[in-house]
Order: structure tokens, then sequence, then C-alpha cells
């Protein structure tokens, strides 16, 4: 879009930015009221939860209700977990996309295509399909109880991030990596020298992701590890939730506190995406 | 072949091999021993027996709820697909102009993706709640008769779609690092042609971010197929099986019923519909797909 289209008039240029902050304030309402009463809810006591019309601003807030929720599990321990298998999977899964992605988009071989119909033909397979023989695959090798399970299969790819590096890697003009082996650039040097740096919008969008989805997991952990003191929090979200019942109000406190990290995270990564006009290389 | 072409061969086989690794041991494998249970009747505590096609003839014709899902869940992705493409695309475009305070607006907008499954899915319940939900009290507002929501049979399914919307800050990530990749001069070309906004949206940046569209609307086809959390936690098909989607009945079979090989046989019924979805619109790209390296498909 024309973000910036000539530098009108200050007394103007104010106003239509008025005018959009209010637009942007009216939108942003949608998202966040369901949360605004998460973090509500986790302020009142159990008998404020549901009363109608929704009380917004808990009289008296019960702050306790965080102490009360994140001291009924390990949360710190939980945390660290959880963190562990994040970074793990963001390393693993940004290295082997984009190396696997290139394959698929900057280099014309024959068999190319037959192979990337294959991978796509994956991403249609329903996960429930394979549950059971992986879990079974899991056992033999004895990685049941660990963090293997969650980790390893990062380094080997995934459909879907590999499906969306290689769209954002054909966007980048071809007569740049041709430029490069002119100068005598291996395939390999092409890679790391000029698409990840122009991908780094990309990239960061897949290391976002994985963050998120490993933050978020519930799945996953819930089948592979068995001691609780390797839990992770989604699941220890889950143990609390079953073990307190209704209790709405530590149930939210918990969640908000999971949630606000991603918010953060998300907060500062997604400057990456404004630098982003980077991208293309090829302004003018 | 000659030489430079085995070398590229090579090559590319070479930057994809972490993924033809992974290929073979977590998908071709598993995949494999499915296909085999689907042929057997296998309910955990007794070793498959083989049944041959029976699985799959009970499934076809003697098993009146499949009909009704396979509809119930294309009609719910018809619903779903465009609805979640229009306001993706419109968000990014809100959220890619450069105003202060952008970066806000932007974490607002993606805050319903970090929620948690379990307690996003506990807020809708409160949010659709008849009595004392949100939204009755909204529509009370407005003088409108309050809806049953979650309970009524025929809002069930809209139902999931608003709570899907709510969360279109997801795609919109990727729409919005779509955006950011259209490269200013093109803009500044049709500026100068005079091009009205819409003409620019129509003829830059539609056909500029048209991959990720494609991307989305591929992964959109296959994720209602499997949509699955929210129908497990909130509604358990519920209500007179109004949101019993695919996904959720092949789990019962699975986990429930403990009907394994039966279950098999529906994944791999469920593979081929998204299979069949996905290269239709595979097909079309060709027609609305652009791609600036001049690659195709």
């Amino acid at each position: 879009m024309i973000a910036t289209k000539k530098q009108g008039k200050g007394a103007s240029s104010a106003a239509r930015a008025a005018l959009w902050h209010l637009l942007m304030v009216a939108l942003a309402i949608v998202p966040l009221l369901p949360f605004i009463w998460m973090v509500s809810t986790s302020l009142k006591v159990e008998s404020q939860v549901f009363t109608v019309p929704p009380q917004w601003i808990p009289r008296p807030a019960r702050w306790a209700n965080y102490p009360d929720a994140l001291s009924s599990f390990p949360f710190l321990r939980y945390t660290a977990n959880t963190l562990v298998i994040c970074l793990i999977s963001v390393v693993g899964t940004t290295l082997s996309c984009s190396l696997v992605a290139y394959g698929f988009s900057r280099i014309q071989w024959r068999g190319r295509d037959t192979f990337f119909i294959v991978m796509l033909a994956t991403l249609m397979l329903p996960a429930q399909a394979t549950m059971l023989p992986v879990f079974l695959l899991f056992r033999w090798l004895h990685w049941i109880g660990t963090i293997k399970p969650l980790t390893v299969p990062a380094f080997f790819g995934s459909a879907f991030f590999i499906f969306l590096l290689r769209q954002f890697f054909l966007t980048i003009p071809q007569e740049l990596s041709d430029a490069a082996r002119i100068d005598g650039c291996s395939e390999l040097g092409i890679f790391s020298r000029v698409i990840l740096p122009l991908a780094r919008p990309a990239l960061a969008t897949v290391a976002l992701f994985t963050f998120i989805g490993g933050w978020l997991d519930y799945l996953g952990p819930l089948i592979y590890l068995h001691d609780e003191s390797q839990y992770t929090l989604a699941l220890g979200l889950q143990a609390f939730l079953g073990r307190h019942g209704a209790e709405w109000n530590l149930l939210m406190a918990a969640s908000t506190v999971v949630t606000v990290p991603l918010l953060v995270v998300f907060f500062l990564a997604q400057g990456t995406f404004v630098k982003g006009i980077a991208l293309t290389g090829i302004k003018g | 072949m000659t030489r430079p072409e085995r070398r590229k061969v090579a090559q590319g086989l070479g930057f994809i091999s972490p993924w033809l690794i992974g290929f073979l041991i977590f998908t071709a494998y598993p995949v494999a021993a499915s296909l085999y249970y689907s042929l057997t009747d296998y309910r955990i505590l007794r070793p498959p027996h083989w049944v041959g096609l029976a699985n799959y003839a009970t499934l076809l014709t003697g098993d009146e709820y499949f009909w009704r899902y396979a509809v119930a869940n294309t009609a719910f992705m018809f619903l779903e697909l465009p609805a979640s493409v229009v306001m993706g695309v419109s968000l990014a475009m809100l959220l890619n102009r450069k105003l202060r305070g952008m970066s806000l607006y932007r974490t607002l907008f993606y805050l319903p993706s970090v929620v948690p499954t379990v307690a996003a899915s506990m807020l809708w319940l409160w949010v659709l709640n008849p009595q004392y939900g949100l939204a009755n009290g909204m529509l009370e507002k407005l003088h409108a008769a309050p809806l049953g929501w979650l309970t009524d049979p025929r809002w069930s399914k809209p139902s999931f779609i608003i709570m899907d919307l709510w969360g279109v800050g997801g795609g919109m990530v990727i729409y919005l690092a779509a955006l950011q990749g259209v490269p200013e001069h093109l803009y500044e070309a049709a500026l100068l042609d005079g091009a009205s906004p819409w003409a620019r949206f129509r003829n830059v940046t539609l056909p500029m971010i048209s991959p990720v569209v494609f991307y989305n609307v591929v992964l959109g086809v296959i994720g209602t197929f499997q949509y699955f959390t929210q129908t497990y936690i909130m509604t358990r098909g519920g209500p007179e099986l109004s949101t019993l989607f695919y996904a959720l009945y092949l789990f019962q079979n699975a986990f429930e019923y403990f009907r394994m090989g039966y279950a098999c046989a529906m994944a791999w019924v469920l593979f081929v519909i998204t299979l069949g979805a996905t290269l239709v619109v595979f097909r079309s790209s060709a027609k609305w797909v652009y791609y600036e390296s001049g690659e195709r498909g």
C-alpha cells in the first residue's frame, strides 16, 4: 500500500492520522474484548465470574489469584522445559526448512516437481492417520519420556513451512542468483549469502510460528512426556484445569501468564516484518 | 541426462535431503503401517486381524453418519474459507499502513492466536453462553432476539466461524509479510498512470500476494477437513450432531470406540477427499497465481 503518499500539509495529515487511529481502536476492540474478560476474570473472586452484565473492572481486584494460580503447579520448571523445547525446535525448523525450500524453488532439476507434489500431499495426511505408528516408532527407539520426539523431527523440515518459504523464495528475482553464479558462487553460497538475507522476514515468520506452536502445543507433550518434572506450560495449564475443576478465575490467571510472554515476543519480532521491504532487494 | 543436468539433480536432492529423510521415517513408514491397519479389524487390545476392504465398504455404504459429516464439513469449508481470506487480506492491508503505534495494533489483532486453545475455548463458551454471555448481551442492547449459538444446531457452525474469524490474525501475519514484499516502485508506476486505489489493489497488490493467498487457501482446505480441537473441547459434536465434523468422528472411532482399523480407513478416505479438493485449487492456480520469478505452479 502507499503509506507515505506525499507529506501532506501538517494539519490535514494529522487529522487523517487521528481518523486512522480511531478506526484502528474501534476494530481492535473485537480481538481485545474476550482477552480483557480473561484478564478481568483472573482478578475476580469466584462469585463475581458470571455476573450479568459482565463486571469489567473487578472490585476489589483479587491479585492473590496470580500467586495462588502459579503456586498450584511448578511454574518456573514448566517454563524452562517449554523454552528448551521451543528453542531447539526453532533452530531445527528454520535451518532445515530454508534448505529444503531452496532446493524446491531456486534450482531447476529434473524430478523436483514430483518431490514437491509428494511433499504437498503429506500436508493433506490427517495427523490421526500417522499418530499411532509414529508413537510405536518412538517407543521402539526408547524416546518416550524424553523431549526427543518433540524436538528431533524439527531438523527434518516441516511441509507447512517449506511450502511457505518456497512461496517467498519464488518472489526473489532469478537474476540475483544468476549474477552470483556468474561470480562463481556455489549453490550453498547463494543460499546463505543471497537468498537467506533477503528472506529474513519470512524466516522470522517461520521462527515465530514455530516458537508459538511449541509454546502452545498440548497434544505432543501429552503423548510423549510422562514424568511431571518434564511437563510444559500448556500441559501444566490443563492439569491445573482438571485439578481445580470450575475455578475459572485461577485458570484465567494462569492463562494470562502463559499468554503474555508470547504477546511480548510477537510485539518485538513483528518489527522484522516492518523492515521486510528489504525482502525484495529490487527497489527501484 | 547430461552431466550438468545430473549435477543439478544431485544439488537439488542435497538441499531437500533433510525433508526426504524425515519423510521416509516420519511419514512414509507410518502411512504404510496405517494403510495396513485400515485393512484389518484392529481393536488395540488384540492384534490386527485381516479383513480386506470391509472397513471401506462399511464406511461408504453402511455408515449413515459418514456422508452426513463429509457433506456438513464441505459446507463448513465453503463458508469458512472465503470469509477468512477476505478478512485476513483486508486486515493485513489496514495494518500495512505507516502509522505511529502500528506495531501495537498488529499485536492486538494477533493476540487471539497466542491464547492457549483451552483458555480460548473457555472464553468463547462464555461469550456464546445463551444466558449470561457477551454475544446475547450485545444483541439485547440492539433489541434483537437472543440466539442459542452453540446450543442451537442452526447456529453452531456460524458460531465456530465467528470464533475462527476472531483468530484471523494468524493468517493476517502471513498476508502482511507478503504485502511488505511488494516493491514500492510498482505502486509509484501505477500512481503515475493515474490508477485508482481499487485498480492498484486489483492489478498490483493482488497479483503480487497471490502466491500467499494460494498458500492460505490450500492450507485452509486441509485445515477445515481436520477441524478438531474446538469441536472436541466445546461441543463434543453437538447439538444434534451438527458439529460432529469428520475429524471428530474419526477420533471417536479411534480413541473412544477403539476401532483403530476403521479409524485408519476413515483417515485414508479423508486423505483422498482433501487431495481431490486441493488438486482442484492447484488446477485453478495457473489462472490466478502470479510468480515474479517466472516460475509456475
